[in-house]
């Protein structure tokens, strides 16, 4: 069947800011979606409120709304546009519901606008539990036996039919969000509670346990004239139990005969049919008895997923863009396969090498936070890595982690093995380490109901690799062989491959040596190295640039090789570079794809910290860094050369000193002055940064954080209540261009990457602005810097300080690129390829009369335990934008995107501590002013009533019911302030913020941060912002 | 340094080491590479491999040890097994014993911790050849001499060591229809698809006689997969020559291979096979697309003598007894995957529908064979000659 033209113009609907549970794979979607629809020449309207996205770049859809992913701007959106269809399935759970929304409020049907890839009738049978149920039970399919429950009560009587334990899943939510196992009776209450407040329709199915049974997920493709396809089979390794995307997976399946997985795959047809998805991609999940060949039916994703950013990436056939095609009318067999292009995609791809996929964990962000891996996913990345065998990409996962703690297994066996019976982040190290120890494989399958060939083939790993390997431990257990490039083609061999996607494998070389599968061009090549895993610090912004750096290589005329081995994002699509290398981001593995390639020149400045680590080990082996040169990196990391340069400009910066040793530090600390700011060197994200009031602080968090033998410990002054800015600077070596200066809206003390930030600066005078250019200028010339430079300063008693200087691309390049209009990392690339500054006709003003409020997303609801509270150590996962002509505006869109939407009216309640009590005042008066009823605890109600605002005073927690958290429960308060008072105790704060979270109340822990949030609420009462496409507000 | 233990050599002198992981012998014959990813016993134990060496393209091989469920004839009949990764683990869940264990037990040699890929390529750059696995004991020289000494595949008879040397009779699983086979070496997969919709299936020698067959009054005639060359079956040919018009004739592999041939269409050998589970084919007759077991070495040409058919569409046939028209047809490389008899009762099909292993999407085919047999079977009762209308094709136009 042809492509539809009864359709002209297409809504898609991105997933939002980065969340654990729903990640950069949507860009990577939502990308290939919108290009083949253009490509197709329709007309793409995008809705996404992530700026650090590469569907949101503007030449990507015909027009782009940064606007908050909820039905009220999507409407507005729909109203203005008028839209022929809406396409859901490629922007994860999000776009989903708010197609579900839209729907159900009638606004689709209002304006003529059809539902295509998945109509609501199909979403609803995939995602409300029953309808699933009875679906699978018509279709003769078997699934956990199961109870829908509605409150405690329920859950209750759900048990005597069902037993012990029990799974509970939140009808609607995210990434399992909310979920859990219950195991005894005790138990019941808290999970389920949780599970009940988490659904948006306070609906959780309690569920027959399946615990321990083998773990399978099926990719399935179907089109309008019912092929249907399976693209790829997943196994994981953590058996049921673990949420999929918290467990090592394979692809494809290992452990199953034919007849089983056929089975399985006939069942997953069956269950795209009764689901009634009519064209695209969806994801079914599997439990399998091993011992009895039991199959149960455990969900299915109507729409793309992580899974099958994972099933692309593993196998070359991209699910998104396929599902794009399908959508508008395409069947499988009109649309040829990219890879082999001699043949179509109604096939399923036939793998000759093993994926494995790791999660990356952040604990280590969440101190206090309950470290088991449970149905509720954790993890905030993941690598994949492709071996011929799977000992070799299991080995190759393992490396690619860029782990910042080595995980320390018990030395006790007894320990050792205890551990193993509850899955955490660290489960497969402690795995490794038994086998090590000689731990027979039948009694860590007793304890792990792993899967006895995975058990086997890990204790080959476990010989040859440790944790923090290298390849050469690797290579020492593959004798005889020689690191061999091989292509991923889809079809095993079986077919020429055109599309150059490459692993690396341990290869018998043959008399003319490795059978490398690479075929080098006569144009130069310039290696990008990308960012590896997602993690809190390190996120998709950086893989934004390295996507741009690709495309601008190529428009260059020279073809871009990228390394990375993230596969959930946009830079490892195989039509993102000229040749896509799928490797750890080590110096070895690099190195390694180096002597193949002989490049012009790395490109280190875009992947954050991971490229610039191997920096240094790359110019050594004589590969050139392009752009800013190794020197000046080192002079701008290391303070005891950055300081004197500074001092040399004549520019100030807040005390510091460096420290070698625990002792060192502590002596040096009062020369500093407190409250300091302490951090272990060479960071990113401020891992264990924290702020310090004393020595007897500093010896606390020296003994807690640990120091590593000659690694330095920074100590810096901290300038409290002082006004942050962030600059993002390109330079050429003698030009500097200064593209966007960010004024932070809380204050100094919180990180960067967690505080929201405006553009351009809503208090700072032209003064201000003007030093802080002619700053930037220096820093940037006296550092040699050639592409981009961020900087941070503080501004105290209208004093300028600069805080640090980083030669590199920024976590906000694509935030300032989006605001100002311009491709910060092209500009960048062009220079760092030879271009002058003069050459790229830069505007001298980026200023375009709208103001862009950044605002940080924070995963606290998913680290039950941890405490809510934003400091110098960065905790967020991703960012929104908020666009509009005035910063309240703005800054009450970025809050809305950010999911903590404001309240129009209401209670609000008030506890600051005592420094905070002026500024509380003000904010009590504008909260007055716009009608809410302020609640305050007794010291902060007594300040507030002193200036003749109404403020009912309410019990601390210690002063007895009711109580503060009493009220928040009850939901008789509807925004917080509450900044906190010492840290790590469980204070009241803690508690208090704990509270709001879990009812998903806005809590905001800073005084600037509330004064913004009363005046946005304010332009809120204006009514609903207007929306506007990027592409209007640039042109 | 080399650690090899065995090596593969190929007619044209290419060479790959390895490890030697099965039987310690050489084994000589054709090399073929199969796509599939599970499955091995199967493959290896499907006659239609017999003469033949198989090279996994899927590295880990042996994952879930053996099973008597998963054999499809009563022994392995390839010569030998070429991986990547083989292990020999034998407690996998529903194993009954370890793969390189079963291999060694049968004779098989095998080789594994070769570079599987880098042969794959060559032999679809240069085409399926004669090769053979060795062990590092055995000189290049003596190696080179082995496969020499090895026919072609091309005019070679194979169906004669892989058939019966008697009848067979397999009752159904309920009073159903009786299918006179013609066992060039068919895979249990097949009898047991047409046992379970209730067929008794006799199964005959390959040199069994029309009259012989006609004599036990089956209600149709089956033609089994089987290995080798369809040019060198000229007897069966002739057989089934016989059979056509008089009895409703079916045919999977090299079945259909036979059958072709017999109604005067040609076949021809193809550069390196189809084997594997995922080759798309699409039903002419439905307008779907299935997924579809493939193991076959030629194929039958086209009705202008072309190798591949440029359009979806039904195209057909003069055959020696009447109309053919094409009803499945191969999307990766536009090969003829089945066709249909429009003038006398009878359907092929160049795949495998009983898949073991591979998908089950074509199990349907076997519904259609049964259900037809059942409605010629009471047409002949009732004195009807045969219609021209089968294995729900489309009536002649």
């Amino acid at each position: 069947m042809p492509r539809r033209d009864d359709i002209k113009k297409i809504l898609l609907i991105g997933s939002g800011p980065i969340v654990i549970g729903q990640a950069a794979e949507f860009d990577y979607s939502g990308t290939q979606a919108c290009r083949v629809l253009m490509q197709e020449g329709y007309e793409v309207v995008l809705v996404n409120s992530n700026p650090a996205t590469i569907m949101t770049d503007p030449e990507v859809a015909t027009a782009t709304y940064i606007e908050p992913l909820l039905p009220g701007p999507v409407a507005q959106v729909i109203e203005r546009e008028r839209p022929d269809a809406l396409l859901p399935t490629l922007g994860g759970q999000t776009a989903l519901n708010i197609a579900k929304a839209l729907h159900e409020e009638g606004t689709l049907s209002r304006f003529g606008v059809e539902l295509i890839g998945a109509n609501y009738e199909a979403i609803d049978r995939a995602e409300n539990r029953e309808r699933f149920r009875e679906t699978m039970n018509e279709a003769g399919l078997r699934v956990p036996r199961s109870a829908i429950a509605h409150s405690i009560e329920d859950a209750r009587d759900a048990v005597a039919e069902i037993g012990l334990p029990f799974i509970v899943r939140p009808a609607f939510t995210l990434g399992g969000k909310g979920g859990g196992v219950v195991r005894t009776e005790a138990e019941l209450e808290r999970v389920v509670g949780r599970g009940l407040a988490a659904s948006p329709i306070s609906q959780v199915l309690i569920e027959e346990s399946v615990l321990g049974w083998g773990e399978f997920e099926l990719e399935v493709m179907r089109d309008r004239s019912d092929n249907v396809v399976i693209v790829c089979s997943i196994e994981n390794l953590d058996p049921m139990g673990v949420h999929t995307g918290d467990s090592v997976c394979v692809a494809p399946q290992q452990t199953l005969t034919d007849k089983q997985y056929q089975a399985l795959r006939d069942q997953a047809i069956t269950v795209i049919r009764a689901v009634g998805v009519e064209t695209g991609g969806s994801n079914v999940q599997f439990a399998v008895n091993p011992r009895t060949d039991e199959i149960v039916v455990i969900e299915m994703n109507p729409r793309v997923s992580r899974s099958s950013a994972l099933a692309s990436k593993a196998t070359g056939f991209p699910i998104a863009k396929i599902a794009a095609r399908l959508a508008v009318g395409y069947t499988l067999q009109e649309i040829p396969n990219d890879i082999t292009r001699a043949t179509p995609a109604s096939f399923e791809p036939a793998i000759d090498y093993c994926v494995v996929k790791w999660p990356r964990f952040a604990f280590e962000k969440f101190p206090g936070a309950e470290a088991g891996l449970t149905t509720h996913m954790k993890s905030v990345g993941e690598v994949m890595a492709i071996g011929r065998t799977f000992r070799q990409a299991f080995a190759k996962a393992l490396r690619s982690r860029e782990l910042d703690l080595t995980p320390r297994p018990p030395a006790d066996d007894g320990e050792l093995l205890a551990a193993l019976g509850k899955p955490g982040p660290e489960r497969f190290d402690h795995l490794l380490e038994a086998l090590r120890r000689g731990h027979p494989i039948d009694e860590l399958h007793r304890r792990t109901d792993i899967d006895r060939w995975f058990l086997r083939e890990l204790a080959e790993v476990a010989e040859t690799t440790s944790a923090a390997s290298s390849p050469d431990g690797e290579h020492r257990g593959e004798r005889g062989k020689v690191r061999t490039f091989k292509a991923v083609d889809t079809c095993a061999a079986e077919f020429a491959a055109e599309t150059p996607y490459f692993y690396s494998g341990w290869e018998r070389p043959g008399p003319n040596g490795p059978s490398h599968e690479v075929t080098l061009t006569e144009r130069r090549s310039v290696v990008i190295l990308g960012s590896g895993p997602n993690r809190i610090g390190q996120g998709i912004e950086f893989d934004y640039c390295c996507v741009h750096a690709a495309e601008t290589v190529r428009e260059q005329r020279r073809d871009a090789v990228m390394i990375n081995c993230n596969p959930e994002t946009v830079s490892t699509d195989y039509d993102t570079s000229t040749r896509l290398y799928f490797e750890p981001l080590t110096l070895e593995d690099v190195l390694g794809v180096c002597e193949l390639e002989k490049p012009e020149g790395a490109i280190v400045q875009f992947g954050g910290q991971t490229p610039l680590k191997l920096a240094e080990g790359l110019h050594r082996a004589g590969v050139p860094i392009l752009g800013t040169s190794i020197e000046a990196i080192d002079l701008a990391e290391d303070r005891s050369r950055f300081g004197p340069l500074l001092d040399r400009l004549g520019y100030k910066a807040p005390a510091y000193a460096t420290a070698t040793s625990p002792a060192e530090a502590i002596e040096r600390a009062p020369q500093v002055g407190f409250p300091l700011l302490v951090r272990p060197s060479y960071v990113l994200g401020g891992r264990a940064m924290e702020i310090v009031y004393s020595v007897d602080g500093l010896k606390e968090y020296l003994e807690r954080v640990g120091s590593a033998p000659g690694r330095t410990i920074y100590l810096d002054r901290f300038l409290e209540d002082s006004i942050e800015v962030d600059v993002d600077a390109l330079a050429d070596g003698e030009e500097v261009w200064v593209a966007g200066i960010m004024q932070h809206v809380e204050e100094a003390g919180i990180h960067s990457g967690d505080s929201a930030c405006v553009l351009p600066p809503h208090t700072l005078g032209e003064e201000m602005l003007e030093q802080i250019r002619e700053h930037t200028i220096g820093i940037a010339r006296a550092l040699g810097v050639v592409g981009l430079l961020n900087v941070q300063y503080a501004i105290k008693e209208e004093e300028l300080y600069v805080i640090e200087a980083n030669p590199r691309a920024s976590r906000t390049v694509p935030f300032v690129s989006k605001a100002i209009g311009l491709p910060l990392a092209k500009l960048a690339t062009r220079v760092l390829l030879g271009e002058r500054l003069a050459d790229l006709a830069l505007p001298s003003d980026t200023t375009n009369g709208h103001v862009c409020v950044k605002e940080a997303v924070l995963p606290f609801d998913r680290f039950a335990g941890a405490d809510a509270m934003l400091g110098p150590e960065m905790r967020s996962t991703g960012e929104v934008m908020g666009i509009a002509p005035d910063f309240p505006t703005a800054f009450a869109k970025a809050q809305a995107a950010a999911g903590s939407r404001l309240p129009d009216s209401g209670t609000a309640f008030l506890t600051v501590a005592d420094g905070d009590k002026p500024a509380a005042i003000g904010v009590a008066t504008l909260l007055d002013n716009l009608g809410f009823r302020i609640v305050a605890t007794r010291g902060t109600a007594a300040a507030i009533r002193k200036m003749g605002i109404p403020a009912a005073a309410i019990n601390k927690i210690g002063e007895g019911s009711p109580h503060v958290v009493d009220w928040i429960e009850r939901g008789e308060v509807d925004l917080v302030v509450n900044t906190p008072v010492g840290t790590g105790a469980r204070t009241d704060g803690y508690e208090i913020r704990t509270a709001a979270i879990a009812r998903g109340i806005p809590c905001i822990t800073t005084m600037a941060g509330a004064i913004a949030a009363a005046r946005a609420i304010s332009a809120a009462r204006r009514g609903a912002p207007e929306v506007r496409s990027l592409q209007e507000i640039h042109s | 340094m080399s650690d090899a233990t065995a090596y593969v050599l190929l007619e044209d002198g290419a060479r790959f080491d390895g490890i030697a992981c099965g039987a310690d012998t050489p084994a000589v014959g054709e090399i073929v590479f199969t796509t599939a990813m599970a499955g091995y016993q199967e493959a290896m134990s499907d006659p239609s491999y017999a003469g033949q060496l198989i090279t996994f393209t899927y590295p880990q091989i042996g994952n879930y040890g053996v099973s008597a469920e998963a054999m499809e004839s009563d022994r392995i009949h390839a010569r030998a097994a070429i991986m990547r990764a083989a292990v020999n683990y034998e407690d996998a869940p529903g194993a009954e014993r370890g793969w390189l264990d079963w291999l060694r037990d049968c004779g098989i040699p095998a080789i594994t911790d070769l570079d599987t890929r880098a042969l794959v390529r060559h032999i679809r750059d240069a085409g399926a050849m004669r090769g053979g696995v060795f062990p590092a004991r055995i000189s290049d020289r003596e190696a080179r001499e082995r496969i020499a000494a090895e026919p072609a595949m091309t005019g070679r008879d194979l169906a004669r060591e892989v058939t019966p040397a008697e009848k067979v009779v397999l009752r159904g699983d309920a009073d159903g229809t009786r299918i006179a086979m013609i066992d060039t070496g068919v895979k249990l997969s097949i009898v047991r698809n047409l046992r379970a919709r209730g067929a008794t299936v006799e199964l005959h020698p390959c040199t069994v006689t029309a009259r012989e067959l006609l004599a036990g009054e089956p209600d149709a005639i089956f033609l089994a997969n089987g290995p080798g060359d369809p040019a060198a079956l000229e007897y069966v040919v002739r057989t089934v020559r016989e059979l056509v018009g008089r009895l409703p004739v079916y045919g999977i592999c090299l079945g259909h291979q036979l059958l072709c041939r017999a109604v005067g269409l040609e076949t021809y050998k193809l550069p390196f096979g189809h084997h594997g589970a995922n080759h798309p084919v699409k039903d002419l007759t439905t307008g779907r697309t299935e997924i579809t077991s493939q193991n076959h070495g030629f194929a039958v040409l086209g009705p202008d003598g072309s190798p591949t058919i440029e359009r979806d569409e039904p195209v057909r046939w003069e055959t020696d007894f009447g109309l053919a028209e094409l009803t499945h047809i191969n999307l990766y490389d536009r090969t003829v995957e089945g066709l249909q008899l429009l003038d006398v009762p009878g359907a092929t099909v160049q795949y495998h529908p009983e898949a073991g292993p591979g998908p089950n999407d074509a199990l349907y085919l076997f519904d259609r064979f049964v259900e037809e047999i059942g409605r010629s079977a009471d047409a002949a009762r009732l004195g009807e000659s045969p219609s021209g209308r089968f294995a729900g094709g489309p009536a002649r136009a």
